[in-house]
């Protein structure tokens, strides 16, 4: 390859900082965020790196003799347009030609290419691609911009300032010179990093805010593209394994005579997650697995039942939880009061159920591993698969692939389908590539889910019908306990993943309270798409709804009222409003509902138009405002909102994963089931001018579609439905 | 022995009869656009032709395709599959992309029959198609932008 880095990488120093521990991960993702926005973030846009060599513009891009620019992406694409976006802001400043410009995955390495929000971890998640790397990317764009300027004015001995770059062209008019990128790429090299970059003016940007084409699109409409299922390497064999029915169960005892008689199959491996088959390809590994005969000691298995769990949980929600939020005195007050309303809201277990099922490739040999994943969490996937084998994390190399989604399944810090990957192949011979595949159901079955929670609200009202006091109380798993971020994103027992949402409460009520039990289960659970805020959107903008609905006032008015000092909350539902017509009559059995909710520093109000037919529930019509700050890509950004809010339509209108005597009952997307094309509403999204600093798209509009779908529910039947997935009786 | 034709491509395959013609063409053949999810004809990103004719492949036993052509998104060059896949750019349909050969299989079988499919069309045709993404809007969007551009640039 000809490539010709202009940048020659100064190992030493990024050696160094990669030797970034498990622990490092503890600096979190929500505690952080604001701390690091002023250091790292967009507080200084335009200014110098606080320190030199704080970033360094030639780990994001090469640019090779043909004058190609290779983005390397930190973070992974799985739908939401990442590659597209850090490609945006890398060519921005660098005046690239689009055309000419490609993203390849980074590997794992948290000294270059950490997630700035979440300290020295590299990983993408909430919805923090685009806000981390806002100035980071255009930066780096910027820096080799300058240096390609320099290389020019050597080589053409005229003053830089003269120097014009435009779509990837480098002029210098006065002598009537001009160059590619790719012939000045070898000179650039030798140029020095700049100290002191300038990023552009907003006015003249011509890829920012712009429609600009995705960077992964052709590849994925031509079938090229490749995901880890699509890996195939000389040698390579696939595993399939059998887990146990039950959660907790071990294997007793294993027959494995029909499983190795199955042509094809070479090897049936006990690990600590069940029983492997191994075999030449995935259809001979499954046959193989259908042939085994497994006892299982279930005398350690869970044992429980949803229904038995909502019960529990429902006791709980009587007795005060630990603090998330004070203000005032909300329980005395509501005591007081003879306006007084209290309601109970609840969700299911959800699977993430992303279109590639979980699986991972993996090549041991004696001091390496190579992995091959569509990887949400580098740095920790790879100390947790260098602690399996003993191996330094740098030993083991990590090829980030795109992901058939994800939706927070592929960032576990348990690593759990990595990690039963590597058990697998370490039983086998030293070098031999293992393809990991989990079948539809394993993946339904494979835990880490979005935890059940129930919600009991208390409000009173004033003599003006607004609320006076208000007090939530929650009940769910915390998804941070035994984690590495458990020290400094559960805060005095409090999981701010399990209150995010609430305990952040925008409307004006003098008396706040907001407290959680966090009870234990053997269940694992994982962020879910918008993490806390896809159970506490659901209740807080339901139950100001009944409130609107029991000061006999409308709920857009409502809103507004109590928002009144919140700007940002107050543009979306403006918008949304405006956009929908909101307050028009829809005729019989048809009804209209709203809903806003900030998450991940992003607001997004809808309005659903539902109607109702035999007690089934279309919803006809979606109007979506988002205020995301500076809109990179609006068409990226429309996208994520038109899906974003589908995939919380699957969990307001169907999916629920329930378990009975501690299995689970759902296997399939029969029985666990998600948003069909017949089922999805016409979509309207409508983006509020900004020049905020970027905030994520990937997540925000998840959580506002159920309440939103609800409240209109109500609107068109006069029931009020407090249970997800929504079912009219 | 299986002789197959995948894509105009002869090929000779020695394995189960009854193996999936899915898991036929990913791992015996090597062509991997067409998908595995559900493996029980549920979600449709396996969709392949045999002579033209959508199919599940996950659950099609590859000795079904014996003596007829398979057509894999790989191989997918009809003037409606060219259609869709230049509708499916133009409207960056795509996001994850992992169902999206499956649903781009389905809707170039969609214009084969029908040139001028109705929303309702539409929503028939595509239902068995499942993504995640929620890309669905932009999937209704550029199947009526591919039937306008084939018959002759009304949409």
């Amino acid at each position: 390859m000809n490539t010709k880095q202009i940048i020659n990488l100064s190992r030493r120093r990024f050696v160094a900082g990669s030797t970034a521990s498990l622990v490092s991960l503890t600096l979190g993702i929500l505690p952080s965020v604001k701390a690091e926005q002023r250091e790292a973030g967009p507080g200084i846009a335009g200014k110098a790196p606080e320190t030199a060599g704080d970033f360094s513009p030639n780990a994001f891009l090469r640019i090779d003799a043909d004058g190609m620019v290779t983005v390397i992406s930190k973070h992974l694409e799985m739908g939401q347009g990442t590659y597209t976006g850090m490609a945006t802001l890398v060519a921005e400043e660098l005046d690239a030609d689009w055309d000419k410009v490609r993203v390849e995955g980074a590997p794992a390495d948290a000294g270059r290419y950490n997630n700035l929000f979440w300290g020295k971890a590299q990983g993408t998640g909430g919805s923090t691609a685009m806000a981390n790397s806002w100035e980071q990317m255009r930066r780096a764009g910027a820096a080799a911009r300058e240096m390609l300027v320099q290389a020019a004015a050597e080589q053409w001995q005229v003053d830089a300032a003269q120097i014009t770059v435009s779509s990837g062209v480098i002029k210098h008019a006065a002598s009537g010179r001009q160059a590619g990128f790719g012939e000045l790429a070898e000179l650039a090299a030798k140029q020095p990093v700049p100290e002191l970059i300038e990023l552009k003016d907003p006015e003249s940007f011509k890829l920012i805010g712009k429609h600009i084409p995705r960077k992964d699109s052709l590849e994925k409409i031509n079938g090229q593209a490749l995901f880890t299922q699509d890996i195939q390497l000389p040698g390579m064999l696939t595993a399939v394994v059998l887990h146990p029915p039950r959660l907790g169960a071990k294997v007793l005892k294993v027959d494995r005579k029909g499983a190795l008689a199955v042509k094809g199959v070479r090897e049936v491996i006990d690990i600590p997650t069940g029983v492997a088959v191994v075999a030449e390809g995935f259809w001979q590994a499954k046959l193989g697995r259908d042939a085994l005969t497994v006892t299982w000691d279930d005398s350690k298995a869970f044992d429980k039942s949803s229904e038995q769990i909502l019960d529990d949980y429902r006791k709980l929600a009587q007795k005060p939880g630990l603090e998330a939020r004070k203000a005032g005195d909300a329980v005395t007050a509501i005591a007081a009061s003879d306006t007084s309303i209290e309601s109970e809201y609840s969700v299911p277990f959800l699977s993430h159920s992303a279109m590639e099922p979980m699986n991972c490739v993996v090549r041991i040999d004696k001091d390496k591993c190579e992995v091959w994943n569509g990887e949400q969490m580098q740095t920790s996937d790879q100390h947790q698969i260098a602690g399996l084998l003993g191996l330094d994390p740098k030993q083991v190399h990590i090829n980030m692939l795109y992901a058939g989604g994800s939706f927070g399944r592929r960032a576990n810090p348990a690593a759990d389908y990595l990690l039963e990957t590597v058990h697998i192949a370490k039983a086998l011979k030293p070098g031999t590539p293992l393809k990991m595949i989990w079948s539809r159901e394993d993946d339904t079955h494979g835990g880490y889910y979005r935890p059940l929670y129930l919600h009991r609200l208390r409000a009173a009202l004033d003599d003006q019908g607004d609320p006076e006091a208000w007090e939530q109380r929650i009940v769910g798993q915390s998804i941070l306990k035994g984690t590495p971020f458990e020290s400094v994103m559960v805060k005095d027992g409090v999981d701010m993943t399990s209150v995010e949402g609430a305990a952040n409460l925008p409307y004006e009520i003098k008396h706040i309270q907001v407290d959680l039990h966090s009870p234990d289960l053997p269940v694992p659970v994982l962020w879910w798409r918008s993490v806390g805020s896809t159970h506490t959107a659901f209740a807080v903008e339901s139950f100001v709804d009944e409130l609107a609905v029991k000061a006999g006032q409308d709920p857009l008015a409502y809103r507004r009222k109590l928002l009144r000092s919140h700007p940002r909350h107050l543009a979306v539902l403006n918008l949304a409003a405006e956009k929908a017509g909101w307050g028009e009559s829809l005729g019989r059995n048809r009804g209209q509902g709203i809903a806003v909710h900030e998450s991940f520093n992003s607001y997004v109000a809808q309005v659903a138009e539902v109607s109702v037919r035999r007690d089934v529930i279309s919803v006809d019509r979606v109007v979506i405002a988002v205020d995301c700050g500076v809109a990179i890509n609006p068409d990226v950004i429309e996208a994520q909102m038109q899906g974003g809010m589908g995939f919380g339509l699957s969990a307001a209108l169907f999916s629920e994963l329930t378990f009975k005597d501690g299995s689970v009952e759902q296997s399939n997307f029969n029985d666990y089931r998600i948003l069909r094309i017949d089922q999805m509403p016409e979509v309207e999204v409508y983006i509020v001018p900004s020049a905020e600093p970027p905030t994520g798209v990937g997540e925000p509009a998840t959580p506002v579609i159920a309440p939103a779908v609800a409240n209109a529910v109500y609107a068109a039947t006069g029931q009020r439905l407090r249970q997800l997935p929504l079912r009219l009786s | 022995m299986l002789n197959l034709s995948i894509n105009g491509n002869r090929q000779a395959l020695d394995i189960d009869p009854q193996t999936p013609l899915l898991w036929a063409i990913r791992d015996y053949v090597g062509l991997t656009g067409t998908k595995y999810s559900c493996g029980i004809a549920q979600c449709g990103s396996c969709t392949v032709y045999l002579d033209g004719a959508p199919v599940r492949s996950c659950i099609t036993p590859v000795s079904d395709a014996v003596g007829k052509e398979v057509t894999t998104i790989e191989g997918l060059s009809t003037p409606a599959g060219q259609a869709v896949q230049a509708a499916w750019k133009e409207l960056e349909v795509v996001q994850c992309g992992f169902c999206q050969s499956g649903q781009i299989m389905s809707a170039a079988s969609l214009l084969h029959r029908n040139q001028k499919p109705s929303d309702a069309d539409i929503d028939q045709a595509m239902q068995g198609n499942l993504c995640r993404c929620a890309t669905y809007a932009r999937i209704r969007q550029a199947i009526k932008v591919a039937a306008g551009k084939l018959s002759g640039g009304q949409s």
